[in-house]
């Protein structure tokens, strides 16, 4: 243990459930420095970072709940605060807060004093935008609807001529109230918000959301289901990086590989549909365990169609490598420092493209990569080219990971989840997923009846827009298409 | 370079024959719900299960004939599993798209979906051989997004077909609307629709498009387009298979009966 750890926190194991009682109710100036020294960044290091952050409301006042993690010392803690209707905001001296508070003062008459920038995270009707004076300074601005088949967003880029200064990202335009829908909840309706939440991390959403509900009634899972578990998972990362590669050339002209992924994409999508019928997963976790298995005479013939692919995917994936006029356009582009990455909270594989080896199948493993250990590549460039290469690294990785699980073969039947077990009352969880966008946390707070209290949800996406913003400072406009497809970013998984 | 040449050659040829030859879909694909009356008249009169079930109550009646709303199915099998006999299943018919609204209305023993049809005459011959489409995402989670990009790419080729999506709705000849249109939309959406030089068509794909889907009811969103405009085409599923939504394209434009 470090001396930066909150001495004051709960420690808590990645989807264990906690009495609420149990967590630790700060002074709000003894909790702000807790958070203030636990996650402060010197001599390049940073231990401790915000998983999450928000308000409960509790009689007239606000209890604001926090979730730390610290991935090298697999550490997670939680604590908390009560406030009535301001506190002295983290923001001025935790950059990474700073969309939890404006989340915090959008949801609930909170203030937090002395945050730069309390515009709401998700009311789309909000005109206020960060501006530059200047003779030869024009703005652009770009979107809700955008010139493709893609979720609606807002970009305003402030320029000088072609250089960016600074991109604000206004989003919220697909805000359709799940998290207000969760409250009460578990209900019938609550396995297709999870699996609704973004639509093209099915998989990771519903795994995080099994895992909470798992660990609130203390439902057993079979090692089966864990590996079934797995793949999904693995599959839904193979599918989306594979696309997002493609992707990656065609905004740089380069065709071969854009249009060969894009049908190798939809080939890993089919060997999720080929398990359980659903090209996105869809129905196919549930808490308890999965409702589809693999037939074992299917096995050689998913393992071949799985290394066909991937054959082609390795094949398309080096033309990129090879040829300079891609590589000019993917290096040095839209690069952001690590301790940019480590002050914003960056996670996934754009924060392992700044040289930080955090992985929560990794550093907070639950069901089957407690046993089966990944490997975690990094690159240190942060730019385009390392978000691209990282992709192409975990794309290796994942299909290595399904062939050795299938390999392993675990001899016996799925637990197919019946009915709901009743949750533990006046409880806490939070569980921990990496989707291939990066870091999912989900945290539960039940009721005395075991009905959510609150039920919260931090895709990637809510790390690390600012991380896509700050990637276009001093950067042309015209490489905007290309830094923003080297994240990937959920609109749906932020705006909730 | 020859190492693209090269790649090209090892890629294949990867275009389906579809419309032409039946797709090949996996073998647990969920297409159009299919019930067995006997085996539901076993439950008793009284069972209500697989309505009670359905997380969008699109199953309205258990009785004295099954009423399922194809424009609410999520296609999640939650009915399915909750069915004491297993009367219940999805089938596997793709091809689910239609003109209208009450045609998505399954009722009874052995309900025949009433299958688009084509353009008018007029229209047809305006749109029949080239279809620019402008797509509006307004609200959802980007399901439906995913299974339309993907007939862009050389597996479906839709321009193969006269199809395409353009950037601006002034090249357009109709919308795509995926999504419950959310209230953070509804402005942006009526714009663009606004934006297409008539005489333009609204094509709905998805339950959130169609009737809201799983956010059915939320205060932040308008339960789909419905109401908007008028809608020519609907295509369910949640998200509909990308064949589905292929099929519903082409029999639009009079190229599949």
């Amino acid at each position: 243990m470090t001396s930066s750890e909150p001495s004051v926190g709960r420690p808590i194991r990645n989807a264990e459930a906690v009495r609420l009682s149990e967590i630790p109710i700060l002074t709000t100036d003894h909790w702000r420095q807790e958070i203030l020294r636990a996650t402060r960044y010197s001599a390049g290091k940073k231990e401790w970072r915000i998983c999450a952050l928000f308000a409960l409301p509790k009689g007239g006042a606000f209890r604001l709940i926090t979730v730390l993690a610290n991935n090298r010392e697999q550490s997670l803690t939680v604590f908390a605060t009560d406030v009535r209707d301001r506190y002295p905001a983290l923001t001025p001296d935790v950059p990474e807060a700073h969309l939890f508070e404006r989340e915090i003062a959008e949801q609930f008459p909170i203030k937090p004093e002395g945050h730069p920038w309390l515009k709401p995270v998700r009311n789309a009707s909000s005109t206020e935008y960060f501006k530059i004076e200047g003779d030869e300074i024009h703005e652009v601005g770009v979107g809700p609807v955008h010139a493709g088949i893609i979720e609606p967003g807002h970009f305003r880029f402030l320029c000088n001529g072609e250089d960016v200064f600074h991109l604000e990202i206004a989003l919220g335009y697909q805000h359709r109230g799940i998290e207000r829908a969760l409250q009460g909840g578990p209900n019938k309706r609550t396995l297709s918000y999870m699996e609704t939440l973004a639509g093209d991390t099915t998989i990771g959403h519903t795994l995080a959301y099994s895992l909470a509900v798992e660990g609130l009634s203390r439902l057993d899972v079979s090692p089966r289901a864990e590996l079934i578990r797995g793949i999904a998972l693995e599959l839904e990362r193979l599918a989306n990086h594979t696309g997002d590669l493609g992707a990656l050339a065609g905004d740089v002209g380069y065709l071969p590989t854009a249009s060969f992924c894009g049908r190798l994409r939809g080939d890993f999508l089919n060997l999720s549909a080929q398990i359980c019928g659903s090209r996105l997963g869809r129905g196919w976790l549930r808490p308890g365990g999965v409702l589809f298995d693999l037939p074992k005479d299917q096995t050689e013939g998913f393992l071949s169609k799985l290394k066909a692919t991937f054959r082609d995917v390795k094949e398309a994936a080096q033309l990129l490598w090879h040829r300079p006029s891609v590589m000019a356009r993917f290096e040095n582009i839209g690069a952001i420092s690590q301790q940019v990455c480590q002050e914003l909270g960056i996670v996934g594989p754009a924060a392992r493209a700044c040289g930080l080896r955090n992985d929560i199948r990794h550093d907070f493993p639950s069901g089957i990569y407690r046993n089966a250990r990944i490997h975690i590549p990094t690159r240190h460039s942060g730019d385009v080219f390392a978000r691209a290469y990282i992709r192409w690294l975990e794309i290796q990785e994942s299909t290595r990971f399904i062939e050795a699980a299938l390999r392993s073969a675990v001899e016996a039947p799925i637990s197919k989840p019946t009915t709901q077990a009743p949750l533990q009352s006046n409880s806490i969880v939070v569980s921990l997923v990496e989707g291939w966008r990066g870091e999912i946390c989900h945290v539960a707070l039940t009721d005395h009846l075991g009905a959510f209290a609150r039920y919260k949800v931090i895709d990637a996406s809510f790390h690390n827009w600012t991380g896509l913003a700050l990637a276009l400072r001093d950067q042309q406009i015209s490489d905007f298409p290309l830094c923003n497809k080297s994240f990937n970013l959920s609109y749906c998984g932020y705006d909730l | 370079m020859f190492d693209s040449f090269v790649s090209r050659f090892n890629q294949k040829y990867r275009t389906i024959g579809f419309p032409k030859n039946q797709p090949h879909l996996p073998e647990r694909f969920r297409g159009k719900p299919e019930w067995d009356p006997v085996a539901c008249a076993r439950a008793g009169s009284q069972c209500r299960a697989c309505a009670e079930a359905c997380p969008t109550d699109a199953i309205s009646s258990t009785r004295p004939v099954l009423e399922m709303d194809l424009g609410r199915c999520l296609f999640c099998t939650e009915c399915g599993s909750a069915c004491p006999q297993k009367a219940i299943r999805m089938g596997r018919d793709h091809e689910l798209s239609v003109r209208r609204r009450d045609a998505l209305l399954l009722k009874g023993h052995d309900p025949v979906l009433e299958k688009a049809e084509a353009l008018k005459r007029e229209m047809l011959r305006v749109f029949g051989r080239s279809l620019k489409l402008r797509q509006v995402s307004a609200g959802g989670c980007n399901g439906c997004e995913v299974d339309i990009n993907v007939l862009n790419t050389i597996v479906f080729d839709l321009g193969r077909f006269g199809i395409q999506f353009v950037a601006s709705p002034r090249h357009a000849d109709g919308i795509v609307i995926t999504g419950p249109v959310t209230a953070n939309m509804k402005l942006a959406l009526q714009k663009t629709y606004d934006a297409v030089p008539t005489p333009k068509f609204v094509i709905s794909v998805g339950a959130c498009a169609i009737s809201g889907g799983p956010f059915r009811d939320h205060p932040e969103v308008n339960n789909g387009a419905e109401g908007m405009f008028p809608i020519d085409l609907y295509i369910p599923g949640c998200p509909p298979h990308p064949i589905t939504i292929l099929d519903g394209l082409l029999r639009l434009i009079g190229r599949k009966k």
